[in-house]
């Protein structure tokens, strides 16, 4: 039995059946049908992965939208959620927290994560150790490693307040402070993320073909000129992978938050919302207060804050996706 | 090049530089399993090392609480959502890739959208849905969003754009049904790809907070953070320090062993998703 392709006139293969002399005849199925069995074979497949992504990601999301322009007690449409939602301190106070948020942990975490790469890149000795012990906070559980970090922050048992007074340094409030608590929350952040931006930067450091830099020594270039020349520019699509990823995480940003400040009554943000997020807003609107139509318009605006994100990623990484 | 019979002054340095790194990195891990150890007392005043081995604190997740139920609902569903994404996101984006058809590019278009759309704004509508539906503190209401993932969709395309046409003409050409050429011809090609989805997938379900949190009613279908959280915040009669140390160095330690086993599997997934998403 022979078989013969050839190119069908629209793109794809065809396959046709010539039977020779082996004294069977075969059942040939007839070439027009394949595309059409195809096709159908395709939306067998895809029929209970459309329904889901149907039913538990687009309608969910439309009826977010819907539910953020109702209200208890008021039939019809209304922007009353909006309207108080922009009339409440304490959400402006957590959509600052946010941003301060994103401010603080996303270049933070990136260059700690570019330098441990750098000097990872440049020895010989022990690379894997280093990589993995720098990487064991990202795998961990948020929750429990939240968890030490709140014990160690305690304000007159903690570790840190000790480690303070070795160097005659007052203790601090840390979580317990307005002050400080964001920044405290921060760093617990910059902990698990830097191994993510390290493990990255590494791939793209190895990237980076050798004979670019041996060009440049045999030019005599010093290796700072060859870090800004050769190895930032080259560098230039991790940086903006880790930026986009790093700033839409942080501003969702809740376990953390979650677990290092909750009292015991489970209501987080605190103190004086000094750490809430708009995540930690819409939990404690919808989750405490049971007010769904509310936390729906906080939603919304944190969806159209990472859409913005997500299209200016787009714009920048200029990437074409083929369909 | 470097010099490497002179004494390298600049890597020690560096290698000096990336130890103080590591203590700073590695200590919380250190002060929790010490901690652990610690009897309840100890936690009043500062004290480095426990005055005595207390395992008290243990004892009492053991007898008094539903930890390792806790333990055991979370691999159930970590193991349960990774298999279904890894048999569904790799259909799903062998399909895309590999099948003409009309349609297909508004599905991958579509499904890329959902990427866009993040959790917090879903878990709501999820919340009243599982509540009509009576899926509130059941396995299947933890389970259900995760079932299929867009990014694990997106990947899964990806990597199966790069089998060649001729090797899947070739099994149906031995009469291979269409569904045994995904599993059996497609499937082993991208396995690097179904390794680094399946880990990505079962860490980001074991350490999964918001929706857990949101579904589950009842101690004992808690997972394991969400168990550990609400115990330590919902004692009234101040934290317990001494459980919450065992709790989190049981939840934390086993990981680190299972991470040390496979690292190079772990790190090369993640990057690779790193990369390639």
């Amino acid at each position: 039995m022979i078989y013969i392709e050839r190119p069908f006139i629209k793109g794809g293969w065809q396959v046709t059946h010539v039977p020779i002399t082996t004294g069977k005849t075969f059942k040939t199925k007839t070439p027009l049908k394949l595309k059409t069995k195809r096709t159908l074979v395709a939306y067998t497949f895809l029929t209970v992965p459309v329904l889901f992504f149907l039913c538990v990601r687009i309608f969910p999301t439309l009826y977010a939208f819907s539910l953020s322009f109702k209200a208890q007690g008021i039939s019809g449409f209304t922007v009353i959620n909006y309207e108080e939602l922009f009339k409440d301190s304490a959400f402006w106070r957590s959509v600052l927290n946010t941003f301060l948020y994103v401010i603080i942990t996303v270049p933070l975490q990136m260059a700690f994560g570019l330098f441990i790469a750098l000097g990872i890149e440049r020895i010989h000795h022990l690379k894997w150790f280093y990589r993995i012990i720098y990487f064991l906070p990202y795998i961990t559980s948020t929750v429990a490693v939240s968890w030490v970090w709140r014990l160690m922050y305690d304000k007159n048992t903690g570790l840190l307040n000790h480690i303070l007074s070795w160097f005659h340094i007052p203790p601090q409030g840390w979580l317990g402070d307005p002050k400080e608590a964001l920044i405290s929350v921060s760093i617990v952040m910059i902990w698990q993320a830097m191994g993510f931006s390290m493990l990255i930067f590494m791939a793209g450091l190895q990237a980076i073909p050798r004979q670019f830099y041996e060009a440049a020594q045999i030019d005599g270039a010093s290796k700072w000129k060859m870090f800004w020349h050769i190895t930032f520019p080259l560098l230039n699509p991790t940086i903006v992978f880790l930026a986009v990823t790093g700033v839409i995480s942080a501003l969702q940003t809740f376990t953390q938050i979650q677990n290092l400040t909750a009292s015991s009554g489970g209501v987080a943000g605190g103190p004086l919302n000094s750490t809430s997020s708009m995540v930690v807003y819409m939990f404690n609107n919808a989750f405490t207060d049971f007010n769904m139509e509310y936390a729906s318009a906080v939603t919304v605006t944190l969806f159209i804050l990472i859409l913005l994100v997500t299209l200016i990623q787009l714009r920048v990484l200029n990437r074409s996706y083929e369909y | 090049m470097y010099k490497k019979r002179k004494l390298d002054l600049g890597g020690l340095i560096i290698h000096l530089l990336l130890w103080i790194g590591i203590v700073i990195v590695a200590f919380p891990f250190i002060w929790m399993i010490l901690s652990s150890f610690k009897s309840i007392s100890d936690f009043y005043s500062f004290s480095f090392l426990p005055k005595k081995i207390d395992l008290s604190g243990y004892k009492y997740i053991f007898h008094e609480t539903h930890y390792f139920r806790w333990y055991w609902n979370s691999i159930i569903i970590a193991v349960i959502v990774t298999a279904s994404c890894i048999i569904f996101n790799s259909l799903i984006g062998y399909v895309l890739a590999k099948y003409k058809f009309p349609g297909a590019k508004a599905i991958f278009i579509t499904i890329l959208c959902t990427l866009m759309i993040p959790t917090e704004m879903l878990v709501i509508p999820w919340y009243m849905l599982s509540a009509d539906l009576h899926w509130v503190d059941t396995y299947w209401g933890i389970m259900f969003p995760g079932m299929i993932e867009a990014f694990g969709v997106f990947l899964m395309r990806q990597f199966m754009l790069g089998i060649p046409d001729d090797l899947l003409d070739a099994a149906r050409i031995d009469g291979m049904g269409e569904f045994k050429i995904w599993w059996r011809i497609a499937m082993p090609q991208v396995k690097p790809a179904i390794s680094a989805l399946g880990i990505i997938t079962f860490l980001g379900n074991w350490n999964a907070y918001l929706w857990p949190v949101i579904v589950t009613a009842t101690d004992p279908m808690r997972t394991l953070p969400v168990g550990i959280s609400l115990y330590s915040t919902g004692d009234a009669g101040g934290i317990q320090w001494n459980t919450i140390m065992c709790m989190s160095t049981l939840a934390v330690v086993p990981m680190i062993v299972v991470f040390l086993f496979f690292q190079r599997r772990i790190v090369e997934g993640i990057t690779l998703t790193g990369v390639k998403g």
